[in-house]
């Protein structure tokens, strides 16, 4: 069985409301997936279920060709890490003793601390760049920085799909850019699976290299961010009429919305 | 780092200052009273070397008194600990969340109605306790349970056993009342070695219960999403550790009454000393031992020949306490 992570048909509900029907979601291994769709369009319940932090109604979760469900749940968490939404760090932490407890589904009661935990959370500090900042809490913290933190936590966990829940929302541009850089970086570096809720579908476009757009619950269109994003999609996906260009910077596709009223007559 | 990792050596360092101030405060503590003895005759009795006035003196009267307060102590320091770092709140103590609260109903149920002796009013304290956390469990249960709804369901049950308990007072005769409001105010007056025993067992098997969860209760501290993800339990964790924190709190206070601000202080401070985020629970035992037997030294010594119950001492050091609390967590928006 080739290793990834895959839903077939997925029913996700909550108490009652279903949200998604009849889902198949396949995340190719080795790519950064970018998961994007309107408000409420059931894409972080889909990453939800993916990182099995909710169980679906119907359908099954693949991981490694096994149900999700089925594995203990330590196991799946060396192998597939998330950082979820809206994160609030305990009072007084350390951005150390945080990244320090990305470790926990590697130790048990007889293997507390160890040499391989000690290296992966050097490592991990070192790839998002809060090695300086080791020392200090958390809460004090820019917004930035304490993403970084998080994802730290969560790249020391030494997963090979990683999951991200919106990880850029209520950050400005500059830490957006900065978050998503890392993300990127990490992704080619240590050849990571990345999987990305994310907001701006510009974002989407530029940094990943699988799009999966989603509306009402289903997935209407996957693939190359380039094949996949136009005029047409947008509409579809959020109900923005828009024109799609090239990004000057990247050559990926570049979302422009259009003026009210103007795209009706400029046609 | 690594040391920094495991265990930060300033935590070890105020573990044994915390150890050295309780020994020595049990020591003074059993020196002092009517009958003065220095400090080296203690230890002599203890050892076994000393005259056979100053042993009884001191195995029989004494030591029973402060070794039942530094037990009690320590257990009210773990449960408090606990459940602060489960609610994520530092008002998620017994003392607030309603236990201590059914522990005095159940006490003084057993007092007024069933006129019950001294075991059976301990055991009326653990049902009452045991009972209310249960309540409290379910009533905040929706799929699971978050922090803010356990304190703030807990508050309300908590008001609600207190009426119950003046409920039952009014109708009781003075001595039922007299002896009510003793067990109430919490006290370590008359304690002998039947006290010890029972604490000093129930922290023998809760103690190790505790350090094997407290790995996994820092996990949950990042949140429940973060926890599962990481590959905790969520519910089955938590039920586990409120279950440990309600049957130490419960030991506690059938040993001593409902003894309130230990619970809820002694976590806070042991962080602050420390300066280590999250559940430092052998620290949070040692200072709520130190607190307790520190302050039932006080309330023996403070107003001459008066004796003042313990919980009267440590009833308004709470107060202070929680109210520098509640405006604390206001100014951060946290209240």
């Amino acid at each position: 069985m080739s290793g990834g992570l895959e839903g077939r048909e997925l029913t996700l509900a909550y108490d009652g409301r279903v949200v998604a029907e009849r889902l198949d979601a396949l995340i190719p291994e080795g790519s950064f997936t970018a998961v994007v769709g309107a408000n409420a369009c059931g894409k972080s319940t889909l990453l939800r279920a993916l990182a099995r932090l909710m169980r679906p109604r119907a359908g099954t979760v693949l991981l490694d060709g096994r149900a999700i469900h089925s594995i203990p749940t330590k196991e799946v968490a060396r192998r597939v890490g998330l950082l979820p939404q809206g994160v609030v760090a305990p009072d007084a932490i350390t951005v150390e003793d945080l990244v320090a407890r990305g470790r926990y589904p590697h130790q048990g009661i007889l293997r507390q601390w160890s040499r391989g935990d000690e290296l992966a959370v050097r490592a991990a500090m070192r790839a998002t760049r809060v090695g300086d900042l080791a020392e200090r809490p958390v809460e004090e913290l820019s917004g930035g920085q304490r993403q970084r933190a998080w994802l730290a936590m969560v790249l020391a966990q030494e997963t090979p799909f990683v999951l991200l829940d919106e990880p850029t929302t209520f950050l400005d541009i500059a830490h957006q850019v900065e978050v998503l850089d890392l993300c990127a970086e990490l992704h080619e570096r240590e050849g990571r699976t990345l999987v990305a809720v994310l907001h701006d579908l510009n974002h989407a476009c530029r940094y990943a290299t699988h799009l999966i757009a989603m509306a009402d619950g289903g997935i209407v269109a996957e693939g190359d961010p380039t094949e996949v994003v136009d005029a047409a999609l947008v509409e579809r996906v959020f109900g923005l009429r828009c024109k799609v260009i090239e990004d000057p910077e990247s050559g990926t596709p570049l979302v422009v919305p259009a003026m009210r009223g103007r795209a009706a007559a400029g046609r | 780092m690594t040391a920094a990792l495991r265990i930060p050596p300033r935590s070890v360092g105020v573990g044994l200052a915390l150890s050295a101030t309780l020994l020595a405060l049990l020591v003074v503590s059993v020196g002092t009273g009517e009958f003065e003895i220095p400090p080296g005759d203690v230890v002599a009795a203890l050892a076994g070397q000393g005259d056979r006035s100053t042993e009884f003196v001191v195995e029989t009267l004494r030591l029973p008194r402060a070794l039942t307060g530094a037990l009690v102590g320590a257990a009210l320091g773990i449960g408090g600990a606990i459940f602060q770092s489960v609610t994520r709140n530092p008002l998620g103590s017994p003392d607030i969340v309603g236990f201590m609260q059914g522990a005095a109903a159940g006490a003084v149920l057993e007092i007024v109605v069933l006129g019950g002796g001294a075991f059976a009013i301990a055991a009326g304290s653990v049902v009452g306790g045991v009972g209310a956390a249960a309540l409290v469990y379910v009533l905040a249960y929706r799929g699971g349970v978050t922090g803010y709804r356990l304190v703030l369901v807990g508050i309300g049950i908590s008001a609600m056993l207190i009426a119950v308990t003046d409920y039952l007072l009014t109708r009781s005769t003075l001595d039922q009342a007299l002896a009510a409001q003793v067990w109430l105010t919490g006290s370590l007056n008359g304690r002998g070695w039947e006290h010890v025993r029972p604490v000093a067992a129930g922290l023998a098997v809760l103690l190790p219960v505790a350090a094997l969860l407290a790995r996994p209760l820092r996990t949950l501290e990042l949140g429940d999403d973060a926890a599962r993800a990481l590959g905790v339990p969520v519910e089955r964790a938590r039920l586990a550790l409120i279950a440990v924190a309600v049957a130490l709190t419960a030991i506690a206070t059938a040993s001593a009454g409902p003894i309130v601000f230990v619970a809820l202080a002694a976590p806070q401070i042991a962080r602050r000393l420390t300066r280590v985020a999250g559940p430092g629970v052998g620290c949070a035992a040692l200072t709520g031992a130190v607190l307790l037997v520190g302050a039932d030294f006080l309330s023996q010594r403070l107003f001459g020949d008066v004796q003042l119950p313990v919980g009267v001492v440590t009833g308004v050091a709470g107060g202070a306490y929680l109210a520098w609390l509640l405006a604390h967590e206001w100014r951060r928006g946290a209240g």
